[in-house]
């Protein structure tokens, strides 16, 4: 049974069908990217399958279990993490705290306990600090452990999403679009990032424009277009297909 | 870096323990526990709007509903104090509670407008019910008696009060510090993170707003307490105008803020009294202006200022 | 009931739609505001003190009826136009909080000058035709409710004119739904911002002046009316100038139903009661549309 399994998934927005009729399924323990032009439905599909969205129609499952619906912090007690396109740092935050944040499920968060500040809380808080600290060095971000994320500029802030997602010690892991906007140097570190967390034994699920990344990093990919499922395959059969080649060179029947 | 917040805390006490030797009457240490029970409720409400980043325009609302059981219940059914408070800050934390889901799906002006209705509907209830609240008017209250000890005189009162503030603050810097806390701070900076790493959002506005209702509530009695009278003005608008002007301009999401925009705000209606009639004016000119220059609030722009966050 | 439930019924129905329909314009001007800025403006209940007691004050002050009146919307507007520039456009982007409290200032700041100027009284002035009430089918109705009926109307009309076919009206159409690309276009909208301003101030003050021979004013009437004035904005969605007609005109039915069969003494609260109730089920108001949120 694989890790993940998507059928007939549709998304509707008034008259956009943005998500239609989108089945594929995912193995566990590979790299397994989602890319199309703009206005896909790559992000919906995300949103979708880690419940920020409610699916208009199709069934998701992960390990067998029906999860269409369920509420993203339920989730993500199944081992989803993710990171967005559009930034979701918590700017009021120091850029530590966001990476701890991360870790949310794997603590005592109970109110008064925190309040008082018993020592188990406050012991295990000084261990986390040093774990998110050392997450912030394996995604490149040494430099910012004592900035605050406000003060951060953009390609650091991607980072740390996917430091913060780590954090949460994922078993499937949703990368939208981690290299946008990054210069080539950066690209190349996520990308090396990317293939360590893959090592680690995460599942990986990638929206990347970047088609050298892509092709160099996937396991299996799928083609999105205008919300449909174009092609689905390896790096070599994805290049070939006649439907994707028209599609991305925009010669639309 | 947190625990230096810590500092802030033995300083603040220092202060406490020697104010009282040098303020030169009973008048000024009115005037100062006032402050300090201020402090305590605009830091509450802190929590919820700074830190967790939901407005509330009617937390007065809560305040009255301490005040009002206080006097109420041992008025007219002869209660112990201390039931009193317990039995005001359960109606208000479940209140709270209940109102809790379906408020804080709102955002933006929709939970304003929510929030302050949910104020004025408790104001107007304490004004109208005039057999058990003396209306308009008002009620006496009796002292606050814990077991067999009464609690009177202003200096009795201040220590109290300072004990209560120097907890709260305590409680509070350890919260926002702690899984709980960085929680709610995440949910404010942004609702999708936090729910994607696990943050059960609707939960978390629930317990912070429950907490600072209840909070709320108890410093209603204390208050009604102290003072030995109550009046409608406790729940109404006004109040909760004036307890989120005290947060915002001390600074939102600022610990201390709250101490200094309580103890301003305060202040300030003394200050003004020679300006007979022109109270309101300079008041709403005060607000306008630190807003307009300082949206941040005085303790942030501050620590901006001189270089520490 | 007996037989005259009828009489009694449209009694209750004459008085709220009139005071219905001084909310409706008083949610008409919280509407121009929130569009064209995207703020609540809390000082929007002291432009209809504004514009009942400048009147008294001229009208004392031995001026006609008509110049009275135009200087108590010609004020106001121009008191809009002073918060606009001095308060809301130095701190543009700011939270809603902090504009909240602006607001709020502002209206202190109005409401204290009034009360230092025109004093703690309660005032009136004669209604702008007979006093005597017309009877329909057992009930009464006076002759001030229709004007503040027909004002109401003419001005809903006119601005329904103004908005869809004036350039200034498009504009101000075209800035609420999407600033920045009005700004593209070639729209000035900061002179958007300042004609929404007036209007709104303008908008409250009729509401006001027409309201006052029934209703009386002090200088301490502005906070429950604009309050409610908010409240059947966000009933009708906020942003909505249709839904705000309709919401004040239902905030001001319920309102006099509920004061008449229900309690007189929970009056005020019948409002904020049913905008709680609204916003429960329906979280962007009766009017407002369900969009998702993109991430
Ligand atoms: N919340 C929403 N409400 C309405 N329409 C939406 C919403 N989210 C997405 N859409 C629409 O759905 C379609 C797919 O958008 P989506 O963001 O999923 O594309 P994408 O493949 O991620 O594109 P990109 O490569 O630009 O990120 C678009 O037409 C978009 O406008
Ligand atoms: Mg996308």
């Amino acid at each position: 049974m694989a890790l993940l399994e998507v059928s007939n998934l549709s998304k509707i927005f008034g008259g956009v069908r943005a998500v239609q009729n989108v089945s594929f399924a995912v193995e566990a323990g590979i790299v397994y990217s989602v890319i199309g032009p703009n206005g896909a439905g790559k992000t919906t599909l995300f949103n979708l399958i880690t419940g920020i969205y409610t699916p208009s129609e199709g069934q998701i499952r992960l390990d067998g279990r029906d999860i269409a619906g369920v509420a993203p912090h339920e989730l993500a007690r199944f081992g989803m993490a993710r990171t967005f396109q559009n930034l979701q740092v918590c700017m009021n935050m120091t850029a530590l705290e966001n990476v701890m944040v991360g870790a949310h499920l794997r603590l005592d968060r109970n109110l008064f306990k925190g309040a008082l500040r018993l020592p188990g809380i406050a012991r295990r808080d000084a261990l986390l600090r040093a774990e998110a600290a050392e997450l912030m060095r394996l995604v490149g971000l040494e430099a910012f452990i004592d900035a605050h994320a406000d003060a951060m500029p953009y390609g650091a802030l991607k980072r740390l999403e996917i430091a913060r997602a780590l954090a949460a010690k994922p078993r499937v892991l949703f990368l939208d679009e981690p290299a946008a906007g990054l210069n080539p140097t950066e690209t190349s570190e996520v990308d090396s990032l990317i293939r360590k967390v893959a090592d680690s034994g995460v599942t990986v699920v990638l929206v990347e424009h970047d088609m050298k990344m892509v092709m160099n990093i996937s396991d299996q990919i799928l083609v999105l277009d205008y919300g449909k499922k174009l092609a689905e395959g390896t790096a070599a059969e994805v290049r070939r297909n006649p439907d994707v080649i028209a599609a991305y060179l925009g010669t639309h029947q | 870096m947190f625990r230096s917040q810590f500092f802030g805390l033995i300083v603040l006490a220092v202060i406490l323990v020697v104010l009282p030797f040098v303020l030169p009457n009973n008048f000024y240490l009115d005037l100062a526990i006032r402050m300090l029970i201020n402090a305590c409720i605009v830091l509450g409400l802190n929590l919820l709007i700074g830190f967790a980043g939901q407005i509330s325009l009617g937390h007065a609302g809560f305040v009255g509903i301490g005040a009002y059981a206080s006097a109420v219940l041992t008025t007219h059914y002869s209660w112990s104090p201390l039931g009193a408070m317990l039995a005001g800050a359960l109606a208000a934390g479940v209140l709270a509670a209940l109102v809790a889901r379906p408020i804080f799906k709102l955002k933006g002006h929709y939970l304003a407008m929510a929030t302050l209705g949910l104020g004025i509907i408790i104001s107007i209830i304490v004004r109208n019910e005039a057999a058990l609240t003396g209306g308009p008017d008002g009620m006496p209250v009796a002292a606050l008696a814990l077991f067999s000890f009464e609690i009177s005189g202003e200096k009795q009162w201040y220590w109290v009060v300072s004990g209560i503030l120097l907890f709260s603050l305590w409680a509070s810097l350890n919260l926002i510090d702690s899984p709980f806390g960085r929680a709610l701070r995440a949910l404010h900076g942004s609702e999708v993170a936090a729910q994607v790493v696990g943050v059960d959002v609707a939960k978390y506005k629930l317990a912070i707003f429950v907490l600072s209702a209840v909070f709320a509530s108890l410093m209603g009695s204390v208050t009604a307490h102290y003072v030995g009278f109550v009046t409608p003005n406790v729940a109404d608008f006004f109040h909760s105008i004036e307890l989120v002007t005290m947060v915002v301009i001390g600074g939102m999401a600022s610990i201390y803020g709250s101490v200094i925009g309580a103890v301003l705000l305060t202040a300030l209606p003394q200050a003004l009294a020679g300006f007979e009639g022109w109270e309101t004016v300079v008041f709403g000119s005060i607000l306008m202006f630190c807003m307009i220059f300082m949206p941040k609030g005085l303790v942030p722009t501050l620590a901006a200022k001189f270089g520490r966050r | 009931m007996n037989g005259e439930w009828l009489p009694q019924f449209l009694q209750f129905l004459f008085s709220g739609i009139t005071v219905g329909a001084a909310y409706a314009l008083a949610a008409l001007g919280f509407t121009l505001i929130y569009n064209a800025s995207n703020v609540i403006n809390f000082a929007q209940g002291e432009f209809i003190m504004l514009g009942g007691m400048l009147t008294v004050f001229f009208l004392q002050a031995g001026l006609p009826m008509p110049v009275a009146v135009l200087l108590a919307i010609f004020i106001p507007a121009l008191v809009g136009i002073l918060i606009e520039k001095l308060a809301i456009e130095p701190v543009k982007n700011a939270e809603v909080t902090t504009l909240i409290i602006i607001t709020i200032g502002a209206a202190l700041v109005i409401r204290g000058v009034v009360q230092i100027f025109l004093g703690k009284g309660t005032h009136s002035f004669p209604p702008f035709s007979s006093a005597e009430p017309i009877a329909i089918a057992g009930a009464t109705l006076l002759p001030q409710s229709l004007w503040v009926l027909g004002v109401a109307a003419l001005v809903v009309v006119a601005l329904g004119w103004f908005f869809s076919r004036t350039l200034m009206g498009k504009a101000i159409l075209a800035t609420s739904y999407n600033r920045l690309a009005a700004q593209l276009v070639g729209i000035n909208t900061s002179r958007v911002l300042f004609i929404s301003y007036a209007l709104s101030g303008a908008l409250g003050a009729i509401g006001g002046i027409l309201l006052t021979p029934i209703t009386l004013t002090s200088y301490d009437v502005g906070i429950m009316l604009g309050l409610k004035g908010f409240v059947a904005a966000v009933v009708g969605g906020l942003g909505s100038g249709l839904g705000a007609v309709v919401g004040g005109l239902l905030v001001g039915i319920l309102e006099a139903m509920g004061a008449g069969y229900i309690s007189s003494a929970y009056k005020d609260a019948i409002p904020f009661a049913l905008i709680l109730l609204i916003l429960f089920f329906m979280p962007r108001g009766l009017f407002g549309g369900k969009v998702t949120d993109r991430v």
